[in-house]
């Protein structure tokens, strides 16, 4: 296992990597000892089982300390499962629908029919690449008008079909270009704002990997929101703050911490309902137990809203964006704003 | 706290920052680069008398513009943002929000409530974009949403006035973003109930705040020459690399891909706000 294990180059897993290159090495020696009949085989077998142990000890220690940026590494490690890998793990059969109907079918956001256990849904998710041509085709995850616009023409289907809809959120950002802006990329995500809101039909929102800032929000609103344990989501992106406050890209780790971007920050802040835990050491070290724990917790929430009375769906939507917000509302003022002679 | 009386119509936020310049009795256009008589300007609704440039304008004095004379009532503006994310770049965010409050007389970027225009009553949102860029966190959110929902409430149309170089408010981390989702529910429940919708975007209107409320008027009008977009230039011209187009993301392109309805002068918005609201008070 560990020997076939991909080489993720998250800087800060160096010491992981160097002890799971030593189990590797440790079970070839215990795999030669075994066919050779070798006397020495069941102490190899104790030192396996105990550098096992102490692997998954060191992953566990390193994880549940990963700072802000690190945590950003992480939600763009590109072993990390995006949502067409989560496709044939959580729900198949899937039949992709593509396009807007009026500009293109941006390969930046997935949608279509999809099964989740017994159920029918309606699938979004930000789609950023594995391969260097997959990702050019995807723009990094980047949507341009037309994806939020296939999106809400995907969702306005799931609800006359009266099925819930389940988007997934991986995205640096909507993307920036002179096509996107001359094609409305402000109006799309703002169109997606105000019809979201208003879909009668159970909405859950997962941010997979990155939430990035309007791209992100742009399918993000739903009855239930929750994040992937090292997801983040923000604003902005770190190296954009870190640009524009701290002068520099090279700042973009103060500036991760400052944006407070983590799932428990952003749970603490009780702008998103759960986080989804992920697999010891990250959702890219085992996409299946990801994908089951994503699969236990979208059917959780559908039962949870489906538990509610129905005719409150929008009413408690629009209460759960409606009280985010932190303010002092001081003393009325004693002076009127406009001299009033 | 006592309410800081902000500046009186025709006092000015000035060019952007970096050209921000003292104020004298001359100053000079960004336009035609004209030497020009500060007060011949501020009589002008801070429009340049020579080539019509359009130089920003404080809330103040856009609601003194637009709203019939001492009709316009105030809400809310005692509201003050928190810090909630303890933020810090190289200044404490409490710190930065005293020092534009101080600087600008407002408590923060949005100033909302009611007043008539030509004898029409009428829900009015100004952000003004001399604070902190105009950018939206949790108080401008609030605002507007509370306005908006009055405006519901009471089937009153709506003007919203977009000023906003900066989109959402980082230094309030997600709950800005979030801020987005809240503002555009209390727009879909006011269209729902009927209501009527009049965006205008003024010189700049960026990132989320043109991704939001600024971008679902049911009629949305431009002052001549504004920024309006989604990315930055900036942004855009570094991830593309190449020449953006003459006229990128003004007020002109948006009108020629259709996104907005009319471009109209600043002398002339008052009387293009009575008119379409005539429409939705016969
Ligand atoms: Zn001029």
């Amino acid at each position: 296992m560990a020997a076939t294990a991909p080489k993720f180059r998250l800087p800060f897993e160096a010491p992981i990597q160097e002890m799971e290159a030593r189990l590797a090495e440790l079970e070839a020696r215990y795999a030669t000892a075994r066919a050779d009949l070798d006397a020495g085989t069941p102490e190899i077998a104790e030192q396996v089982r105990r550098l096992r142990r102490e692997l998954a000890g060191l992953v566990r220690t390193v994880y549940a300390n990963l700072s802000a940026w690190e945590t950003v590494q992480v939600s763009r490690c590109e072993h990390r499962p995006q949502t067409r890998d989560y496709i044939p793990l959580i729900f198949s059969p899937f039949l992709e629908l593509h396009g807007d109907r009026a500009v293109g079918d941006d390969r930046a956001i997935v949608t279509g029919l999809a099964r989740l256990g017994e159920r029918r849904i309606m699938l979004v998710g930000h789609q950023k690449g594995k391969t260097l041509a997959e990702r050019q085709a995807c723009n990094f995850g980047c949507a341009h008008p037309e994806g939020y616009r296939k999106a809400l023409l995907k969702m306005r289907l799931a609800e006359k079909l009266r099925i819930p809809i389940v988007c997934l959120i991986d995205t640096p950002g909507a993307y920036p270009g002179i096509g996107a802006e001359e094609r409305g990329q402000a109006l799309v995500i703002a169109e997606n704002l105000y019809e979201m809101s208003r879909i009668d039909t159970p909405i859950v929102c997962v941010v997979i990997g990155e939430g990035g800032s309007g791209g992100a929000l742009g399918i993000g609103v739903g009855d239930r929101v929750a994040m992937l344990e090292y997801a983040y989501y923000s604003v902005i992106s770190p190296e954009g703050c870190a640009t524009i406050l701290w002068k520099g890209a090279e700042h973009a780790p103060r500036a991760a911490a400052a944006l407070r971007m983590t799932a428990r920050e952003v749970k603490r802040m009780g702008i998103i309902d759960d986080v989804v835990p992920e697999p010891p050491g990250g959702a890219h070290r085992d996409h299946r137990e990801a994908a089951a724990n994503l699969k236990s917790y979208l059917l959780r929430a559908l039962r949870e809203i489906e538990e509610q009375p129905r005719h409150e769906l929008l009413k408690r939507r629009y209460e759960k964006f409606r009280r985010i917000g932190v303010f002092v509302e001081a003393d009325a003022p004693t002076e009127p704003l406009l001299p009033t002679s | 706290m006592a309410q800081k009386r902000p500046q009186s119509l025709g006092t000015w936020h000035g060019l952007s920052d970096s050209k921000r310049v003292p104020e004298g009795v001359w100053m000079r256009c960004d336009g035609c680069q004209a030497t020009l008589f500060r007060k011949d300007v501020e009589r002008n609704l801070n429009v340049c008398p020579q080539c019509q440039h359009h130089f920003s304008l404080s809330a103040a004095g856009r609601i003194a513009s637009l709203l019939d004379t001492d009709t316009f009532e105030e809400w809310f503006a005692g509201m003050q943002p928190g810090d909630p994310l303890q933020f810090n770049d190289r200044r404490p965010y409490p710190e930065r929000i005293r020092a534009e409050q101080a600087r600008t007389g407002l408590n923060e970027a949005a100033v909302v409530g009611q007043g008539f225009i030509r004898g029409v009553r009428v829900v009015v949102g100004v952000t003004d974009s001399g604070f902190i860029m105009g950018s939206m966190g949790s108080v401008v959110g609030e605002k507007l949403t509370r306005a908006i929902e009055y405006a519901t409430e009471h089937q009153l149309p709506l003007v919203i006035v977009s000023g906003s170089g900066g989109g959402a408010r980082m230094h309030e981390g997600i709950y800005s973003l979030m801020q987005m989702a809240k503002v555009s529910a209390a727009l879909a429940r006011f269209g729902e109930a009927g209501g009527f919708y009049v965006s205008v975007l003024t010189h700049p209107t960026m990132g989320g705040v043109a991704a939001s409320f600024a971008s679902l008027g049911d009629v949305i009008l431009a002052e001549p020459r504004a920024l309006i977009g989604f990315a930055g230039p900036k942004v855009i011209q570094q991830t593309v690399r190449v020449r953006l187009p003459e006229g990128f993301q003004t007020s002109e392109f948006l009108l020629e891909h259709g996104f907005i309805d009319r471009i109209v002068h600043r002398a002339e918005l008052r009387n293009t706000l009575a008119e379409l609201l005539d429409y939705a008070s016969h």
